[in-house]
């Protein structure tokens, strides 16, 4: 690998991390972060590679709490290639792969082959999930300790909820030991069961079996008076209702051990979405590509939602990148998988709540960094002098229109096709090495 | 004025009130050609209209069929085997194989809702929708609002109550949105467990703006009160899954709550229509001697199937701009 | 298109003294009114049946079955014209063994007419079916020819031939124009 310098010239260099906001050169050395000129080290000699970022800014290159790359198993959906790649075009240095594989990650074999994989096609870092359950079966449970020991970073039967009360008390009190969370899905099985969109007004003109908001609730409660119970951590994935952003709140005031992430679709679409809103033109009913889970929900909830990122009951935003084949989105609603391709559209989703004034850049730059690495007791998300160099360089006025037959992504699957996002990364370095470069929006923006 | 000016029927939401009314109007014609000695005319001669039934029914299948042989047309008759759910490639695969094979007009049921929208995106042919899910059966609203048309001479101000499991009706649907369209009020009668999430809506009128809510209509738990002076009485098909499924206690109770009885027909206006979509369940949701009786219009609707049928088929050929 | 001021070719004393002569003449070729049923053709082959009728009836003393026909579900050209409103067909006494007189205001290619024959022909089986018109403006594409014609008016196709009448407009005239090249309405 070729270890070369990199001045990263005239940027807005922002580390909500170590609350660092300013213009400056930042400088990259060996792999590592040598800082930032004249306030950390001194002007480099001899040879740099220069990439001028006037009117860009600068960040820690982004950490994803939780992504599905779908390998090994379903590598028509994605690789670790693919997956990292898109990662990489996103401004994402750090990926946690969920452990809903084929066969799951609960043995530490399958952690080794993913961890291999990932050394010899990964384009950015994979930081692999663990299961909770053996198989994912939500009955007995896997073998932590010798999966915390292959390196997981938290512990998750994603793509279901945990349905025995008793399995989660143990799961929570059991990975105490090891220091990593349970990161749970919560829903009610019964609740949702044969649910394609969220339960309202929406599912009712469209004729679709509803997901009760109220199922997310009633996990989210519960398995927030297990945390409390057992001294366990918790880390809620895709929290989509104002009911569980209560009960989330309310268990920080008390000083349960609970994180929580949100998405970038939760963050700014809603319901109507699924009949056909968009922000440009109309899209057509039933589109494939709006069915998530946990699904699109109403517009108090997203407003809810924002609210927590501004106070902090949302520690940070996660993509729950789930690709597909076309296959699996090309037919009836009620038949078609749940997920979406996020990777790519993540900063630019997210930038343009910025643009519409609901939340300010350097806090969504916080969620994507120092807030995931926090939950996760992750040492990346940062800038500090001496980390490793993972750098995202983006336009965050950059208005653009998503084509996913661009993605690198083999999933295609995403209800932003055709509508304008603001914000697009230019570069992305890991460990010192770019990744991606984006020469088109590079030469767009005014210097 | 011309034909309508669209591709598809795929539910009632998107028709104008006039659009409607052509449609009306023009059944009230077709009715007419069905009473000649030869019920046959030229319209759509060397056009191919093709039946895609994924869900079984006699009824509408025939329907679709003698009006489209009506009007001359050519007709083929597809049926999906049995109850397994085709993948939904299949779907798209298939509305391309028609369309490459000269398909004009594809007629489409399909238990899962949605169906016909992924259908009409994937061809240039036109799509009718013979009933989706619990989402859309426009063909059937289009009869019901003729038929209350033919009998009462007109439907603003009509105060219409629809009786049974509205949530897993696309029926109920698609005559709210016809029925509002058109000026009645619309009063929903069933168990709370059986009735869809009508929302608040946005806007002043009954229609919302948005798109993402259903009319706003007058919600009544209680069956008694609900069929008051009403003009018109729709019982909607109870199906015994629905018990087994949890959503009601018993038949037993729904029968003792909501059937369409004598009596309760005597508490709406006089001469009432009586009205369902069928197939019935006899002395489930609708008592047999109301089913029969005088104030029952249920054999018209069927016979007036075939009319609105032919005029809808008629109308999606018209071209142009409508200059005459 | 080009559209210059028209002329009148008939006025309402011309129409009525037309109309009263083909009544006669209606009368003189099926030796009476026994039988005779008047078809008009929508649109203003309706009014002008009307007026027949009700002239015949008078002469005869007796009334005469009059009704209307609809051709727009039997055209040959719905693929290239618009879908056009589906006006009522009502046909009031048995087609069967009937004389049948279609009446219509302008005969120009004959598919109208052709059209309205498919229509009775789907009720059953007249005896004669005869043609009565206020205008034969030339240019037959079918062999289709009136029996009883207000006025020959040679036309080009560029020109258009306008019947007005009270029961449909606010007089009754005839008048012709030009419309340039092809003078199809």
């Amino acid at each position: 690998m070729p270890s070369s310098s990199w001045l990263i010239v005239n940027g807005r260099i922002v580390d909500p991390g170590r609350r660092v906001d300013l213009v400056g050169d930042l400088l990259l050395c060996d792999g590592r972060v040598t800082g930032i000129v004249g306030r950390d080290c001194p002007p480099p000699e001899g040879d740099v590679e220069r990439l001028e970022a006037t009117g860009l800014v600068v960040a820690p290159g982004f950490v994803d709490l939780h992504c599905h790359l779908r390998e090994p198993g379903a590598e028509h959906k994605e690789t670790i290639r693919t997956g990292t790649l898109a990662a990489a075009r996103g401004g994402f240095t750090t990926v946690c792969a969920m452990a809903n594989t084929d066969p799951p990650i609960d043995s530490r074999g399958q952690v080794e082959y993913v961890q291999a994989i990932a050394a010899s096609e990964g384009v950015v870092r994979v930081l692999p999930v663990g299961a909770v359950s053996k198989g994912l079966e939500g009955q007995e449970l896997a073998e932590m300790g010798e999966l915390a020991d292959a390196g997981v970073v938290a512990f998750s039967d994603d793509g279901v909820p945990i349905r025995s009360s008793r399995v989660m008390r143990h799961a929570l009190e059991y990975s105490r030991a090891f220091g990593l969370p349970i990161m749970p899905h919560c829903d009610d099985p019964e609740l949702m069961a044969g649910g394609a969109m969220n339960e309202g007004p929406v599912a009712a003109v469209l004729g679709l079996r509803g997901i009760p908001a109220a199922g997310e609730e009633a996990i989210v409660a519960r398995d927030v008076a297990l945390a409390e119970l057992t001294g366990g951590r918790l880390h809620v994935c895709h929290v989509s209702t104002s009911g569980a952003i209560d009960v989330i709140r309310r268990a920080k005031q008390r000083g349960v051990a609970v994180t929580a992430e949100a998405t970038p679709h939760h963050l700014t679409l809603t319901d109507g979405w699924v009949a056909g809103v968009r922000w440009e033109g109309r899209g057509y009913p039933y589109d494939t590509n709006t069915k998530v889970n946990p699904p699109l929900r109403s517009e108090r909830d997203r407003e809810s939602l924002v609210a927590a990122l501004l106070d902090g009951t949302i520690d940070a935003i996660a993509t729950d990148h789930a690709p597909h084949a076309s296959v699996d989105k090309l037919c009836a609603f009620d038949e078609a998988a749940f997920g979406i391709s996020g990777l790519e559209t993540a900063l630019g989703a997210v930038v343009r709540l910025v643009d519409a004034g609901e939340i300010d850049l350097t806090l969504a730059i916080e969620k994507l960094t120092a807030g995931p690495c926090r939950a996760f007791g992750l040492p990346y998300g940062t800038l500090a002098p001496g980390a490793p160099a993972d750098v995202v360089v983006f336009d965050p006025t950059h208005r653009w229109r998503v084509e996913p037959a661009t993605f690198a992504s083999l999933g295609k699957n995403t209800p932003y096709a055709g509508q304008e996002l603001v914000g697009r990364v230019v570069a992305t370095f890991y460990g010192g090495v770019p990744v991606y470069r984006d020469a088109a929006v590079a030469r767009a923006t005014p210097r | 004025m011309a034909g309508l000016k669209r591709r598809h029927v795929l539910d009632l939401d998107d028709f104008s009130p006039a659009e409607i009314t052509q449609v009306l109007d023009a059944a009230r014609e077709m009715k007419e050609v069905l009473a000649r000695p030869i019920k046959r005319v030229p319209a759509l001669r060397g056009k191919t209209v093709v039946n895609m039934f994924y869900e079984a029914s006699t009824r509408t299948r025939v329907s679709f069929e003698l009006a489209a042989k009506n009007l001359s047309a050519d007709v083929v008759n597809v049926t999906a085997s049995g109850s397994s759910v085709e993948k939904g490639e299949s779907i798209v695969d298939t509305m391309k194989t028609f369309e490459a094979l000269g398909a004009d007009t594809v007629v489409i049921r399909h238990a899962q809702s949605g169906v016909p929208y992924l259908a009409a995106a994937h061809t240039s042919s036109s799509v009718i929708n013979a009933g989706d899910g619990w989402h859309a059966h426009p063909t059937q609203a289009l009869l019901d609002l003729f038929t209350i048309r033919e009998h009462i001479g007109h439907l603003d101000g009509l105060s219409v109550v629809i009786v049974g499991d509205v949530l897993h009706s696309r029926v109920a649907r698609s005559d709210i949105w016809g029925l509002v369209k058109m000026g009645a009020r619309v009063t929903l009668c069933a168990p709370h467990s059986l009735l869809p999430d009508v929302g608040d809506g946005c806007g002043d009128g009954p229609i919302c703006t948005c798109g993402t809510h259903l009319p706003r209509v007058r919600v009544e738990p209680d069956a008694d009160r609900a069929v008051e002076g009403a003009d018109v009485v729709m019982a909607l098909r109870m199906q015994k899954e629905r018990q087994s499924g949890g959503l009601l206690p018993s038949l037993r109770e729904y029968v003792r709550r909501y059937q369409i009885t004598q009596a309760r027909v005597a508490r709406a206006k006089p001469g009432a229509l009586v009205m369902h979509p069928g197939p019935m369940n006899e002395g489930i949701e609708i008592a047999p001697d109301v089913a029969h009786g005088a104030q029952s219009v249920i054999e018209q609707q069927v016979t007036n199937g075939v009319a609105v049928r032919m005029a809808l088929l008629y109308l999606l050929h018209g071209e142009g701009d409508g200059a005459l | 298109m080009s559209v210059r001021a028209s002329h009148s070719i008939m006025s309402g004393g011309d129409i009525r003294r037309s109309l009263a002569r083909i009544a006669h003449e209606i009368l003189e070729r099926n030796h009476g009114p026994q039988g005779l049923l008047l078809l008009g053709i929508h649109t203003r082959g309706v009014p002008i049946a009307r007026r027949l009728a009700a002239t015949i009836g008078e002469l005869e003393g007796t009334t005469i079955p009059c009704g209307e026909i609809d051709v727009s579900l039997s055209r040959d050209d719905v693929r290239q014209r618009p879908t056009r409103t589906v006006r009522p067909t009502r046909i009031p006494t048995d087609v069967t063994g009937a004389n049948v007189v279609l009446v219509d205001d302008v005969l120009y290619t004959g598919r109208t007419i052709r059209a309205a024959m498919d229509v009775v022909f789907g009720y059953g089986r007249p005896r004669t079916i005869q043609l009565a018109v206020l205008v034969d403006r030339g240019h037959r594409e079918l062999p289709i020819r009136a029996d009883y014609v207000g006025k020959n008016v040679p036309t080009a196709r560029s020109e258009e031939v306008r019947v007005r009448l009270t029961e449909v407009d606010a007089a009754d005239d005839v008048t012709i124009r030009q419309v340039g090249d092809d003078g199809r309405a």
